[in-house]
């Protein structure tokens, strides 16, 4: 018997169509010069290098958040498997720590007494109002009005130290390997990197690692006694909500591109490529599409999925399976809402393409329309789309909170940025302020869009020809240089 | 010109119609007025008569399209496509769920939104695009720079963040106007200071980001080389030469969304407690009030085909080239 069964959500199967299409995607490019030369640039920016290592961490928190199971139980007759109807991740059995030790209520971050006041009853019979100690967050100290201090710092140093060792570890290993791979001594490609004299921008690659690796040591090494972020409503450890919410995020930003592509690139093309009443219809029903206000459009079509869910409850038996498939609706809504603009930039595209000499010697040697627009127009759209797909993510993640404040984003149950935010903004008139949650919440984000926008930045520094034609010169400067 | 408006606006008619039906079809042919009944009164315990009696009082007890057993032109009048639908484009809203005229309330919601959305509109821009234009004239230098990344940051946080963040600081720490709330007269003022500039703030980033990139454009144009070439100063090529000629692509932006501006903002004023129109719908959608979000997104739709035809109208105004025929 096995001690788990796998279980594929909807959005998982998505994320790893998602991740096979990448693949492919990158085999692709990997072989031909011409498709690489673009990559090669984004590669040489310091800003986006620096993001991508940021944004490997949420990923890979997101994609150990994407593989679900439903554990075993303890079977009381051998022969027949009884398995959880909770669905588990590899995230949540990594952190399995942080979830199984809740809390009553909320509790601060670092702290080791309960946020609220409650009635303990002493050994000696009486009974007092006080804030009780945590049962796991500062557990081990005896004193924590004294100790705690000494104690986070000594933890958080030494899971700097550990999160420094790692570092030291992995740039010492790469750096030979990239002087291996130069045929150049290891002291010499150590002071390129860190002259900054690499063509690839390792120092600032190694400077973000070192920066990931030492606040993940410090987190994880005090995460262990405390409660870094502290404690929500029911007691749930922040931390533990912050990292869960990262796949939520994720899916939003990628599936949601990922589900409207075919249909912008389909129709986008065809209205530019083929023209006339083709064009007519197609440019009609994105005309139709795109003159709802996105929210209101949103608000309607969950409205009506919420209804559809709610009155055939037999179609969805589990609160994962509910609240995924409504995650897989708002995605396919946000792309219903969001492919318009894609689509308009395509058929731009296409009527400007359709016009080109190796389009018409195309159609000359009688190379069928199917042909044509295969094996000319979309390769040569292929970076409008790259474009639109990275630019969206940000603005994806960031509307997931607000629509989640809505009411129409992603299920109540379902643990998102956007589900912290709001359950944290009920609790802005208690005095003092829990603000912990909203910290976390702000942290993750900041750093997950930020970290986005800085690589959609440079991929679209890279794609866009425009872009590349576009030169800057100081002001003071610029009638000289231009003469 | 008036004959390009006409046809313009004639366009326009499929368009709505195209709205209409999607609308009619999400909202009554994915799920039936029964299945909306269900909702409402609760899924487990809800007999016949309640969903018959919900539908009556909303009138949704008509046939969906065809009316067989009325009369003449009843026939197709006496149907919940006619009556619900179709009713729309005379702006016949019907009563929303607590019995109140949607109608009337669109109307006395519209002060409220416009008090906050019009200043919020007017004043953001004027930051805007100073703020680009700041970025432009300084480009290639340090402040560029460090206001690109200062742009970057702000478009980086969350809306929810400024207006929490805003609340916090001036209202809760220092004290300076309420947190949320809606007054009359010299009230009103107290009360709109802090969504205005969080509205403003929130949106700084992308914005000034957006126009300093359409002014760097512009700036690499031929025409502005002449300018200098005749030896203008670089503050009046740009503040002269450049915002004018930069005028078309913020036009399409811009123009798009003043009538929008009706709607007011969901968010803020939800969070600021101003009973405008944003509130209302946000409202609707909590306590799912499916007659107002369908008005509403009817309305959404004829706001922004007229925001079209106006970004249309507004190149006449400031390019002389452009030619509506």
């Amino acid at each position: 018997m096995l001690a788990f069964k796998p279980v594929i959500l909807w959005t998982d199967a998505l994320i790893y169509v998602l991740i096979a299409v990448a693949a492919v995607f990158a085999w692709h490019v990997r072989r031909r010069e011409h498709l690489l030369a673009p990559w090669k640039r984004v590669a040489h920016s310091p800003s986006g290098m620096a993001s991508l290592v940021v944004l490997v961490f949420f990923v890979a928190a997101g994609l150990l958040d994407s593989v679900h199971f439903r554990p075993a139980l303890e079977a009381k007759n051998a022969g027949e498997p009884v398995y959880s109807v909770d669905v588990l991740s590899l995230l949540d059995v990594v952190t399995t720590d942080l979830r199984q030790r809740t809390e009553k209520t909320y509790s601060a971050p670092f702290a080791a007494h309960l946020f609220a006041k409650e009635t303990v009853e002493h050994p000696d019979g009486t009974q007092v109002r006080e804030f009780p100690r945590l049962r796991f967050g500062a557990a081990h100290l005896k004193d924590p009005e004294r100790e705690l201090a000494a104690d986070v710092l000594a933890n958080g140093g030494r899971g700097v130290l550990a999160g420094i060792a790692l570092w030291l570890a992995v740039v010492v290993g790469f750096t030979a390997g990239l002087a291996a791979g130069s045929r150049r001594s290891v002291s010499a490609t150590w002071s390129a990197i860190w002259r900054g004299g690499t063509e690839v921008p390792w120092r600032a690659v190694y400077v973000a690692l070192a920066v990931m690796l030492v606040l993940a040591g410090a987190t994880v090494a005090l995460a262990a006694k405390y409660h870094v972020f502290g404690t929500d409503k029911v007691g749930q450890d922040v931390l533990y909500l912050a990292l869960k919410s990262i796949r939520t995020g994720l899916v939003i930003g990628t599936l949601t591109t990922l589900v409207m592509l075919p249909f912008a690139l389909l129709l986008g093309i065809m209205a530019g490529y083929f023209r006339g009443w083709v064009d007519d219809v197609i440019q009609y029903v994105y005309t139709t599409l795109s003159s709802i206000p996105g929210v209101l459009l949103i608000a309607a079509f969950i409205l009506m999925m919420q209804v559809y869910v709610e009155t055939r409850p037999d179609l969805f038996d589990t609160t994962a399976a509910r609240a995924d498939i409504r995650l897989l609706f708002l995605c396919i809504i946000l792309g219903v809402t969001s492919w318009t603009g894609l689509c308009r930039l395509l058929r731009g595209e296409a009527l400007k393409l359709r016009e080109m000499e190796y389009i018409q010697a195309a159609h000359a040697f009688g190379v069928s329309h199917w042909r044509v627009i295969t094996r000319h127009i979309l390769p040569n759209v292929m970076h409008i789309v790259l474009i639109a797909v990275v630019m969206d993510f940000s603005g994806l993640v960031l509307s997931e909170a607000v629509l989640s404040y809505v009411g129409v984003g992603v299920d109540p149950s379902m643990i998102s940025f956007g589900t912290m935010i709001n359950a944290a903004r009920l609790e802005m008139a208690r005095e003092p302020m829990v603000w912990w949650s909203l910290a976390a919440a702000f942290v993750f984000m900041l750093a997950l869009v930020l970290c986005a926008n800085l690589f959609a930045d440079a991929v679209r520094d890279a794609f866009d020809p425009r872009v590349r034609t576009l030169r800057l010169e100081p002001a003071a400067a610029g009638g000289e240089a231009k003469a | 010109m008036l004959n390009y408006i006409i046809r313009r606006v004639l366009y326009a008619i499929p368009i709505l119609i195209g709205v209409n039906l999607l609308t009619f079809v999400l909202f009554f042919v994915v799920n039936t007025p029964d299945d909306m009944a269900r909702m409402q009164l609760g899924i487990k315990r809800v007999t016949p008569e309640a969903i018959a009696k919900w539908k009556a009082e909303r009138g949704y007890d008509r046939p969906l399209l065809y009316s067989a057993q009325a009369s003449g032109a009843a026939k197709v009048t006496d149907t919940i496509f006619f009556q619900k639908s179709v009713a729309l484009f005379a702006f016949r809203f019907g009563r929303a769920d607590d019995g109140r005229d949607i109608a009337h309330e669109i109307t006395t919601r519209m002060g409220p939104s416009l008090a906050i959305a019009v200043p919020v509109f007017i004043l953001g821009l004027f930051v805007y695009l100073n703020l680009a234009l700041l970025m432009a004239f300084f480009r290639a230098t340090y402040v560029d720079f460090w206001g690109v990344v200062t742009c970057v940051v702000l478009m980086s946080i969350s809306s929810l963040f400024y207006i929490i963040g805003g609340q916090f600081l001036v209202s809760k720490l220092w004290h300076l106007v309420p947190i949320s709330g809606y007054g009359g007269g010299i009230d009103t003022f107290k009360f709109l200071a802090l969504p205005v500039v969080v509205g403003v703030v929130s949106a700084a980033g992308a914005n000034a980001r957006w126009y300093r990139t359409i002014f760097l454009e512009e700036i690499g144009k031929d025409y502005v080389r002449t300018a200098r070439a005749k030896g203008l100063s670089e503050a009046r090529v740009l503040f002269r030469h450049v915002l004018q000629n930069a005028m078309i692509p913020i036009l399409t932006g811009v123009v798009v969304v003043i009538p929008l501006l009706f709607l007011g903002g969901l968010i803020t004023e939800s969070f600021f407690g101003i009973p405008g129109l944003g509130s209302y719908t946000i409202d609707a959608i909590n306590s799912q009030d499916f007659a107002v979000v369908r008005s509403m997104v009817f309305l959404g739709s004829v706001l922004y085909i007229v925001g079209l035809i106006l970004t249309d109208i507004s190149y006449t105004l400031v390019d002389p080239r452009v030619r509506l025929e």
